[in-house]
């Protein structure tokens, strides 16, 4: 490690004394309150602001239609076009999840099942929706692209059991998803 | 002392202390937090009210979140308190209450109005009219040092303890400057009684205003004159109070990035709360002391005092109020000036702090009392002995810089 | 000495210095070795510690060479022309000439003077080539498939593929989820055609009837008509299979083998004392497979002894010590269940109290339960016998893992010598008290619910729920084999060392600290015991088969500390190809 020597900076008389900065900094707070007041800070425009600094105030005003492409909200798992859960349990995004959020219980896809072709799918699928973190590795890494991170963020509840999303919820909040690789789709 | 004396004592004591200044800490807090919010481009509390909607009204009753501080109050009440196993416990329940109590007591000098009358009868608002009221207001003050001190030790534990010890080398050092620096205005009042200084402010113009009031015992020349020490007096007396009042930007006792939460870091619901207490109304109580010293107390000003006095209904002498309304609106203007000085000006070194209070204030504070002697003596004395007080002040003056200026010279430190 | 070390080299080649010890020498990636003469090339690489990919070879199989996994750079010194002498370096091997066309290693033998190269572009172009043919018709459906994670392809084709496809064609569709035996399945889109089952079957399990149909890319890993793949070594096919066209309907689709952490133990469903790993996430045993021990079980086990652990988080679990109070059952407490024991034991003289012990135990509880019949003063001490029969591979006729064991450890030449007394004991009344440990004496030792009825305090130790546990007065939930520490001596005279893979359940105990715990609480003392290896250390002072030996010291691969002269066939017939030199290991 290099050691650099700094000099400290040289200061007049009226920098010593200080009370030219503390004024400056007064109006400076100043003009920060009286514009935040009237709802002209900087940036409170682009931010939406609710007229009272750059604050935007939640319940009532939202900030989903700015929502950007790649927003990550809560994991769900998808459906395709034919309806076919592509989720086929092969537990990776469990793997690599990294609060370990997601737990899965494979099964065997029944043979009178019109996808009996695929021959596994979960038999419970949850994620505990208090440990997930948001970061999208389960999406990264699924190779059936089954779960996606969608723009939901807004979950609440009274107790950990229904935090834990399960396969239903799952479902529900992912939705059908259209125009993914289908290689189960080939003849068989 | 007959029963209604008794009992008059007692509902000032309840209005003044309990129903005026205690209240006017959460009434702080609330400033402290939605002003800080503003200066940060934030909005601050605004959401705690009455939640008409629960009931199915179309709005909540929010009236700006005024009631965020009973929240809070609330809060800190239902948390669980606890006390380590560690620390003396003896102490450590006392602390709280020492920080708290002495800020409490300074209120009964404090002035908060001109005298009421009713039925002929005159009452003070002041609950205890002392002769000696600031010497009375600093010897409580530094009781409430021994609250911070206990706290830090009592905690048994490390940053709490370089708190409490930072705390204490703190306020003792700033109380000399503090108490130094009133001396002029004791000088040009001639007089320790708070309520006749504001009495006096209100008749013959406030001590930083003086533009009414002129007469041949207070002629605008003299104090014009005495403005000069006045001024320098006001400032050091208001940093000085900062810095007793371990307000930004000297709470180093509590610089949560050094020492956690400094001398309270071991401490939890009330007994936390009534730290907080404590700080708060060590800043009223800071507050009312330098707007009764330097800015008229109660006096509305502009010699409209008198006029206010007179008002009445009948037997009742109600001026008392207006003039106690005009006290608490120039506290919180006071108040919003801590505020502000908290939000904008950063933390000092703990070094720097030292050297502000012994260096800096204690010699100024020290020439301002010849200064201010000088001014206040003029008139009586010859032209001659005023040119060498005038002169031998320059000299001092002189000397007491240059003494600074070569102790800052650092001695030369062989290093590694 | 006088010669000096030049004079040496010029007097001996290096081949002439390998072939006083049988050796020959050879080069592989620029490096000399020497290895025994006949020793497969990709035998001497993997004892030289270098890769060589297959999935074809297998140690205890014949190498038909057929997957090409395995192609290495060959190359022998050129024939010198008569009369000419061969050149040699500076150390005196002879130059090599490589070959230009590579060859597999796992069906050649090393010669004198070999070099082989595994790297290189020859052999880097191979294995890519190689690679490629084998992806062709393979579906990529890793996501599903079971052998994901531990899978020969996916590994290699990671490290030695080309990583992107190029074939457009359609791939060749063959039979998917194919039942060919009740636990195993087939996906012969998988099936790299390696052969490995077939070979397994015909070779080691001695049931042929695997077999290929079609030719070229239709080539098709079937069943021989009209028969089924049940033989009771099935599912070794699915360990060996390096791809997931075999699995085990047990486990499939059960938990990813990434999630699965593996502790070596040993089997308790016979005498043999299979090596064993047991795969759990956890505390769930998920599967168990056979672990190499060339003295045991070469590298097989049998499907019923896998298959045999299920029990251990079933419903009939036994969680909480069980007292009886008047028809039924009810918890009690562990404290209150042993003081209630010795309290009972006590009240009788020693003459009517009798223990019945489990060949299944480890030799330290064996060694604990011949303490507490010590300290209750009685000699009738007896295991159970259980035996079945014996297949002519590893499932040995004696079905208690450890009946050497209780031999050494009981020092009794036939530790069920006694039962019949007992159970006579207990008809005729003149046994009053029965401590029995970890056994069913109804289902497994001949007597009836009327016998133990007659007897005034019948303790039981069990893993289940169980008919005799019906007829005690106190029962006692105890550890089952995967549970516990200790040690075992199989039917060959082999000491091994069982390890806790899972945690035990509810309240249950480890059998040894119930024993324990019941002679303390008969005697009164302070505890002095407080690890299984304080026990071990008691055995190997007053064993004499034991002595110098502790727990940790038997390792992984077991010690041998006896001569019983018992052979396992399946070993015997190993030794034989081997000797025959069908196989190399």
């Amino acid at each position: 490690m290099a050691v650099v020597k700094l000099q400290r900076p040289k200061l007049n008389f009226g920098e010593k004394i200080y009370f030219g900065a503390l004024i400056k900094g007064f109006f400076l707070t100043m003009t920060h309150a009286v514009k935040s007041l009237l709802g002209k800070s900087a940036g409170a425009e682009s931010l939406a602001s609710s007229g009272l600094g750059v604050t935007m105030q939640f319940p009532e005003q939202r900030w989903d239609d700015h929502l950007p492409e790649y927003y990550r909200g809560a994991p769900a798992l998808v459906t395709d076009e034919q309806g076919r859960e592509r989720c086929v349990s092969c537990q990776l995004c469990e793997f690599i999840c990294p609060p370990k959020a997601i737990k899965i219980t494979p099964m065997e896809i029944p043979s009178d099942d019109p996808w009996a072709k695929v021959e596994k799918r979960p038999l419970e699928f949850d994620i505990d929706m208090t440990r997930c973190i948001y970061c999208g590795m389960c999406e990264e890494v699924c190779p059936e692209q089954a779960i996606y991170l969608r723009k939901d963020y807004l979950f609440a509840g009274f107790s950990r059991a229904e935090m834990v999303h399960d396969k239903k919820r799952l479902y529900e909040i992912g939705g059908v998803r259209v125009g993914l690789v289908n290689k189960w789709n080939e003849l068989k | 002392m007959d029963l209604l004396q008794i009992a008059i004592i007692i509902t000032k004591i309840i209005v003044l202390t309990f129903l005026v200044v205690l209240p006017l800490v959460p009434v702080c807090v609330y400033f402290e937090r939605r002003f800080s919010a503003v200066i940060q481009d934030r909005v601050g509390p605004n959401r705690v009210g009455i939640p008409l909607t629960l009931l199915g009204f179309k709005k909540d009753f929010h009236f700006f979140g005024l009631i965020q501080p009973i929240a809070d109050g609330l809060k800190l009440f239902l948390k669980e308190d606890f006390t380590p196993a560690h620390v003396r416990k003896v102490f450590y329940w006392m602390a709280p209450v020492l920080t708290v109590v002495p800020a409490l007591i300074t209120v009964c000098v404090v002035p908060f109005g001109s005298p009421i009358s009713l039925f002929g009868h005159c009452e003070k608002l002041v609950i205890a009219d002392l002769d000696i009221g600031p010497l009375f207001v600093f010897s409580v003050a530094s009781l409430s040092i021994y609250g911070i001190t206990l706290a830090g030790w009592s905690s048994n534990s490390k940053f709490p303890f370089i708190g409490g010890v930072r705390s204490t080398a703190q306020m003792i050092s700033y109380e000399i400057a503090l108490g130094l620096s009133i001396i002029p205005v004791l000088m040009y009042f001639g007089e320790l009684n708070l309520s006749n200084i504001v009495q006096q402010q209100a008749d013959h113009g406030w001590l930083l205003l003086p533009l009414w009031g002129h007469d041949a015992d207070h002629t605008l020349t003299s104090k014009l004159l005495f403005w000069f020490p006045a001024a320098i007096a006001f400032l050091i007396f208001t940093i000085s109070i900062f810095a007793e009042t371990n307000r930004m930007p000297f709470d180093l006792p509590e610089c949560e990035t050094e020492l956690v939460g400094g001398y309270h870091t071991e401490y939890s619901s009330m007994k936390f709360a009534m730290f907080f207490m404590g700080e708060y109304a060590a800043m009223v109580i800071g507050s009312a002391m330098i707007i009764t010293l330097f800015l008229g107390g109660w006096s509305i000003g502009f010699g409209l005092d008198a006029y206010v006095a007179k008002l009445h209904i009948g037997d009742f002498y109600f001026g008392g109020f207006i003039h106690m309304g005009c006290f608490l609106t120039k506290l919180i203007g006071f108040i919003l000036f801590f505020i502000l000085v908290r939000w904008t000006v950063p933390r000092f070194r703990y070094d720097q702090l030292m050297k502000l209070g012994w260096v800096v204030f204690f010699e100024a504070a020290l020439i301002n009392v010849f200064l201010a002697a000088l001014i206040v003596a003029a008139p009586e004395l010859k032209t001659a002995i005023i040119g060498i007080g005038a002169v031998l002040l320059v000299v001092l003056t002189a000397a007491v810089i240059w003494v600074a200026k070569v102790s800052e010279e650092t001695p030369k430190v062989l290093r590694a | 000495m006088s010669d000096t070390p030049s004079a040496t080299a010029e007097l001996k080649l290096p081949k002439d210095l390998a072939a006083e010890k049988g050796l020959v020498n050879v080069q592989i990636d620029g490096v000399w070795h020497q290895f025994p003469k006949g020793t497969r090339m990709i035998e001497a690489c993997r004892q030289a510690q270098v890769t060589v990919p297959h999935y074809c070879y297998h140690p205890k199989l014949s190498s038909p060479g057929n997957c090409r996994m395995c192609l290495v750079q060959m190359g022998m010194p050129p024939r010198p022309a008569p009369g000419q002498e061969p050149q040699r370096d500076e150390n005196g091997y002879e130059i090599i000439g490589w070959m230009p066309r590579p060859v597999i290693a796992c069906a050649n033998t090393i010669g004198e003077n070999m070099g082989i190269r595994t790297t290189g572009d020859l052999v880097t172009k191979c294995r890519e080539g190689v690679m490629e043919f084998l992806l062709i018709n393979h579906p990529l459906d890793c996501p599903i498939c079971d052998q994901a994670g531990e899978c020969r392809l996916q590994e290699q084709s990671v490290q030695f593929g080309r990583g992107v496809s190029r074939f457009i064609d359609m791939k060749v569709k063959k039979p998917k989820n194919v039942d060919i035996g009740p636990r195993i399945r087939l996906d012969d889109e998988r099936c790299i055609m390696c052969s490995r089952c077939i070979r397994f079957m015909d070779e080691v399990a001695g049931d042929p009837v695997l077999g290929f149909t079609q030719r070229g890319t239709h080539t098709t890993l079937t069943v021989h008509p009209d028969r089924l793949l049940d033989s009771n070594y099935s599912l070794n096919t699915a360990d060996i299979c390096p791809v997931g066209a075999l699995t085990s309907n047990d486990f499939r689709f059960q938990m990813r083998v990434w999630f699965l952490k593996e502790t070596p133990t040993i089997d308790v469903n016979c005498g043999t004392g299979t090596n064993i790993n047991v795969w759990t996430r956890g505390n769930k045993i998920h599967r168990i497979t056979p672990r190499l021990n060339d003295e045991v079980n070469s590298a097989w086990m049998p499907d019923s002894h896998r298959l045999n652990f299920h029990y251990i988080d079933s419903a009939s679990r036994l969680t909480e010590p069980l007292a009886k109070t008047a028809a039924n059952h009810s918890a009690t407490t562990w404290s209150a269940a042993l003081a209630e024991a010795a309290s009972r034991i006590k009240a009788v003289p020693a003459a009517q109290v009798a223990i019945i012990a489990s060949g299944r135990m480890t030799n330290e509880e064996l060694f604990l339960a011949r303490t507490l019949a010590a300290e209750i003063g009685t000699t009738q001490l007896s295991l159970v016998p259980r035996t079945a029969e014996a297949d002519a591979l590893l499932v040995a006729a004696d079905r208690n893992p450890n009946t050497t064991g209780a031999k050494l450890v009981l020092e009794t030449e036939d530790p069920y010598a006694k039962l019949d007394s007992i159970r006579e004991g207990v008809r005729n009344g003149s046994i009053k008290t029965l401590i029995v440990l970890g056994e069913d004496l109804i289902t497994d030792a001949g007597f009836t619910a009327d016998d133990l009825q007659k007897l005034d305090f019948l303790v039981q130790s069990s893993v289940l729920a169980n008919p005799t546990a019906d007829q005690a007065h106190l029962v006692l939930p105890s550890a089952a084999f995967a549970e516990k520490r200790g040690s075992m001596v199989n039917l060959s005279g082999r000491l091994q060392r069982l390890n806790r893979v899972v945690e035990l359940t509810g309240q249950a105990h480890d059998d040894w600290e119930i024993l324990r715990d019941l002679i303390l609480a008969l005697t009164g003392e302070k505890n002095e015991v407080h690890h299984i290896e304080d026990i071990f250390k008691a055995i190997a002072e007053s064993i004499p088969a034991f002595n110098g030996l502790t727990l940790s010291k038997i390792g992984h691969q077991g010690t041998q500390i006896a001569e019983t002269g018992y052979q396992i066939p399946l070993l015997a017939n190993e030794r034989a190809r081997k000797a025959a030199g069908l196989i190399n290991g």
